[in-house]
């Protein structure tokens, strides 16, 4: 990465090509030998399952003539399937919803706990990254327990106001159903990464701006938030892809919320249907190829549009 | 806490935090209500969860014993067998991903070698490739390699962290200095001796970071072991609870009894999570911080 511009006289030059082709060749060979072992791995369970994936979705299985080479078929027929493009529609929605409220919850938290440094400031920021602790199917359980009318408190809760519970397994609010268990899950991960950001700034510059006059919500607002500018892109990321594939969630509570989600309710169930229940797996790898084509489209243009703040890459 | 400056300092703006605090309060609440909820459910038997009392409070019978006996009893004991076999890919997982990405990462940070932006920027790539699209194609490529329903369809998949390559380089980068590293060759020292007694001590901070997220990772996978495995003695955990709420919920009558199983295997799964994190936050937080600021 650094640049070395050294100015030289030829003869030391050609001196130090001497000995740096040696060092070179060492060099190079003790890097791949570090990185190596990755490599193998970086090869054979993402290149290979990519190009597995992307060679597959070229075939159709037809039930007369056997399998067959259509090139884009799977992909126009994906883009003109109203069960994919239901499902993509819901995740996109989902996640302009879920992403910024989520980052808000992390942010607001984050700046929070910075600020008040007591013990129950210690204790609350363990509890709130407790969920993350928790695989999404666990939680998924959970949550669904929470919700359910037989055994769930919302109809204690509810009953106490003389109101009838909301059914957040109901066509009407799984959207919301959903994004309350998201954001209980991963608000608390994106708080610590935020948090351990804030915990590397310079207190210097509080003190810099304290001296200017800045009040604590200005700090927090014109100094802290730049500063950590290149956390919350970076989890902006996180959020973006984790989002667009979501899976576990709906699929525990498909059990839960029978009728209200289906198996096609996000792109990467309706990919899991069409692989594991309907042994469709041309079909499902181009539904698969086509969303990790979308997210890496979705994030590679998020982060050209933040390119000046992109230093975490 | 209680000596003079403190107190001082306290006055000066005594309430200032309090409504944070109290916002803070209402969060924990919030984050904590599942939780609460399971621990107290867990103590009930199938009658006292669906008699209608108090879901936020425990009823008359605790009978955590009763239900902790069942649970690891029920279907021949396979609730264990899962807890060890999410026990098993997580540990396989977690170190063997690490070992990698922390090599990988120093490689990287440390070696100027061919190919090495270029390959560099690969990984970055990869960073962005979900990893759900890649269950499918790595199905069909393991079930012809006849390494599908194995433990090593598991594990090996699990081997892939990018994003701890990316960490570690990051941290190698800042906290191991190439003048330190030059002082040990001058010594004598070789490669891979410089690596282990020079640069992993410096890294170990982000090192157990990468080993936890790695570990969690797999221990929490779904997608992947779902598709992979048919034997239900090779579960993980997560998938066999999401096995058990199917039939639960198919057939809601006949066995009520198995709602508590899975509220009370909830409620055990998370402990070695959470003992995981507890113990180790002095190690991994320091490690999360990089790649945050500049």
């Amino acid at each position: 990465m650094t640049l070395l511009t050294e100015k030289r006289t030829p003869r030391a030059r050609n001196e130090t090509r001497k000995i740096r082709g040696k060092v070179h060749l060492r060099e190079h060979l003790m890097g791949w030998l570090f990185v190596g072992p990755f490599g193998v791995v970086f090869l054979a369970f993402l290149i290979a399952p990519l190009a597995y994936a992307l060679y597959l979705s070229l075939f159709q299985k037809k039930l007369i003539g056997g399998t067959s080479f259509v090139l884009f078929d799977n992909y126009v027929k994906a883009f003109t399937d109203p069960s994919f493009l239901s499902g993509a529609w819901f995740v996109i929605r989902f996640s302009l919803v879920a992403i910024p409220l989520q980052i808000v919850i992390a942010l607001t938290m984050a700046l929070i706990l910075d600020a008040v440094t007591n013990l129950f400031a210690r204790f609350s920021r363990l509890m709130i990254f407790l969920p993350y602790a928790i695989p999404t199917v666990i939680g998924a359980v959970m949550w669904g327990f929470l919700y359910s009318k037989g055994f769930g408190p919302l109809t204690d809760i509810f009953g106490l106001f003389g109101a009838s519970a909301p059914d957040f397994l109901s066509s009407n609010l799984i959207f919301y159903g959903l994004l309350n268990i998201v954001t209980w899950q991963w608000a608390g991960y994106y708080m610590i990464i935020l948090y351990a950001a804030l915990q590397g700034v310079d207190p210097t510059l509080y003190e810099a701006a304290r001296m200017d006059g800045a009040g604590r919500w200005q700090i927090a607002l014109r100094i802290k938030i730049p500063l950590i500018a290149p956390a919350l892109i970076l989890i902006l990321v996180f959020s973006l892809i984790g989002t667009l594939q979501f899976f576990n969630e709906p699929q525990i509570l498909r059990y839960l919320a029978a009728g209200t989600i289906g198996a096609d309710f996000t792109p990467n169930m309706y990919a899991y249907q069409q692989a594991f229940s309907l042994a469709n797996f041309n079909y499902g790898s181009a539904i698969s190829f086509a969303l990790g084509g979308v997210v890496f489209i979705c994030v590679y243009a998020f982060l050209f549009f933040t390119r000046k703040r992109r230093s975490f890459l | 806490m209680t000596d003079r400056t403190s107190a001082r300092a306290g006055s000066r703006r005594p309430q200032r935090f309090l409504p944070l605090q109290i916002l803070l309060g209402f969060l924990v609440i919030y984050f904590l209500v599942p939780f609460w909820w399971v621990i107290v459910n867990s103590s009930k038997d199938a009658p006292g969860l669906f008699g209608g009392g108090n879901t936020l409070w425990f009823s008359d019978q605790i009978d955590y014993l009763g239900n902790l006996r069942q649970l690891f009893t029920y279907d021949g004991g396979i609730y264990l067998r899962w807890i060890l076999n999410s026990t098993l890919y997580a540990l396989a997982g977690g170190i063997g991903a690490t070992v990698l990405a922390v090599m990988a990462g120093y490689g990287f940070a440390k070696y100027r070698f061919a190919a090495r932006r270029f390959s560099f920027a690969v990984v970055l790539g990869a960073l962005m490739v979900p990893a759900t699209a890649l269950v499918i194609p790595t199905f069909i490529m393991f079930s012809r390699l006849g390494l599908t329903n194995t433990v090593w369809a598991v594990i090996l998949p699990s081997l892939l962290n990018p994003f701890g390559v990316y960490l570690m380089h990051v941290y190698a980068r800042d906290a191991v200095s190439d003048e330190l590293l030059d002082a040990a060759r001058v010594d004598g020292a070789g490669e891979v001796r410089t690596f282990l007694q020079i640069a992993l001590p410096l890294m170990r901070p982000a090192v157990v970071t990468v080993l936890l997220l790695s570990a969690v990772a797999s221990w929490n996978n779904y997608f992947l072991p779902l598709a992979m495995l048919s034997d239900n003695r090779l579960f993980p955990v997560t998938v066999g609870l999401g096995l058990w709420q199917g039939i639960a919920s198919a057939n809601n009558a006949g066995t009520t009894s198995l709602w508590s199983l899975i509220i009370l295997g909830s409620l055990v799964s998370v402990i070695p999570l959470i003992i995981a994190f507890f113990s180790l936050q002095r190690h991994w937080r320091g490690g999360l911080s990089v790649g945050g600021v500049r």
